[in-house]
């Protein structure tokens, strides 16, 4: 078992050179972030090359980071090479006024409902997807419940006291 | 040493009195032979002894609830042996558990589909008010969509509590006048949630 963390980010360097940045180990997890123009190509690099061999896609979802302008929202691919058993972790970040991403969802089959998902939730535009609409909330739902702006809690219930909730 | 023997050579008769209890004669006029007594009261009577239940259950109420329908508080006691899984053949909608907003239409789907007269009990704290999912996925109580008739609080209730919500839907149900359904308040509670 060859592999090694030092291994794939010898060959990302190689074959992208400045065009993947941000290398991190996070309790032995390699995470690397990559421009959003650029995710397709990576993540097909990463699927194709010999050595590589990350064929299948763990999890594919969203953070928002309100507080950087610019780049609110991270996607991030989490993918698993099956012979070697390793991960990691490929992020890309974009505005949140321009949500847009390429979808995974012609290389991965399994990207086709995380990224439904990740819409529902975030509001990602995934550029290409065949059926972009929401999955799991209901669909007359007209905002997106995860980003931070939103309040978590439901805002139709009149009988609540804030102070019995502890955020008085 | 050797176990003493006991022989129940002399068991005490079960009385049926004392394991049946026979529901009380509606108020009336009785002589030889006859019986007279005010129609709802007979149809009163009827119905709060043979209610046919239907649970819909999606969480941990459901777990107490089958408790409930189990030997041991054994629900059938009070009349409602025959749980139903057709809308069309109950009485009573028993909501035990979270109901997510998705689910609502669901529901509502379901209570129209059930005749009338029929009963609306809300077990638990999710489906009486949203509970602890104080949350932008979950139902802020089912009385957001359809009546309902009475509530039993607690996360989860025993089933002690919803055996006494049981009673007091047969007390409504024993009491309720048979024309009540046709009744100008009973039509506006049902306009007030867009039902027909």
């Amino acid at each position: 078992m060859g592999l090694t963390n030092e291994k794939i980010k010898q060959r990302l360097t190689e074959k992208f050179g400045e065009g993947l940045f941000s290398f991190e180990e996070s309790y032995g997890m390699l995470t690397v972030e990559g421009p959003k123009d650029h995710n397709l190509k990576v993540l097909q690099f990463l699927f194709d090359d010999a050595e590589l061999n990350f064929r299948f896609l763990t999890d594919l979802c969203a953070v928002n980071y309100p507080d950087q302008p610019g780049r609110e929202l991270a996607v991030v691919y989490h993918l698993h090479n099956l012979q070697e058993n390793l991960r990691i972790r490929f992020r890309v970040f974009t505005a949140i006024t321009e949500p847009d991403i390429f979808t995974a969802s012609k290389l991965f089959s399994a990207a086709n409902w995380m990224e439904r998902e990740t819409y529902d939730f975030y509001g990602v535009n995934f550029v290409g997807h065949p059926n972009l609409k929401r999955i799991l909330n209901v669909d007359e739902m007209d905002y997106f419940p995860m980003r931070k702006e939103y309040p978590l809690e439901d805002q139709t219930r009149v009988d609540k006291d804030d102070e019995m909730f502890g955020r008085g | 040493m050797s176990r003493p023997v006991r022989f129940n050579i002399h068991p005490i008769e079960a009385r049926i009195s004392d394991a049946v209890a026979v529901a009380e004669a509606p108020e009336g006029y009785a002589g030889e032979g006859f019986f007279t007594s005010k129609l709802s009261d007979v149809v009163g009577l009827a119905r709060k002894n043979s209610l046919w239940p239907l649970p819909f259950a999606t969480s941990c109420c459901g777990i107490e609830f089958m408790a409930t329908m189990g030997s041991h508080y054994d629900l059938a006691r009070f009349g409602s042996e025959r749980v139903g899984f057709s809308p069309r053949q109950c009485d009573l909608l028993m909501v035990m558990g979270t109901i997510a907003k998705k689910m609502g239409p669901v529901l509502r789907q379901v209570y129209l589909q059930m005749a009338e007269p029929r009963w609306v009990m809300a077990v638990g704290a999710c489906a009486s008010s949203g509970g602890i999912f104080d949350t932008y996925s979950v139902l802020q109580g089912i009385d957001q969509i359809i009546p309902v008739d009475v509530y039993v609080p607690g996360c989860p209730p025993r089933p002690e509590a919803i055996i006494d919500g049981i009673i007091r839907i047969q007390e409504l149900v024993g009491q309720e006048s048979i024309r009540r359904r046709n009744s100008e308040q009973y039509k506006a509670l049902m306009n007030g949630y867009g039902i027909e």
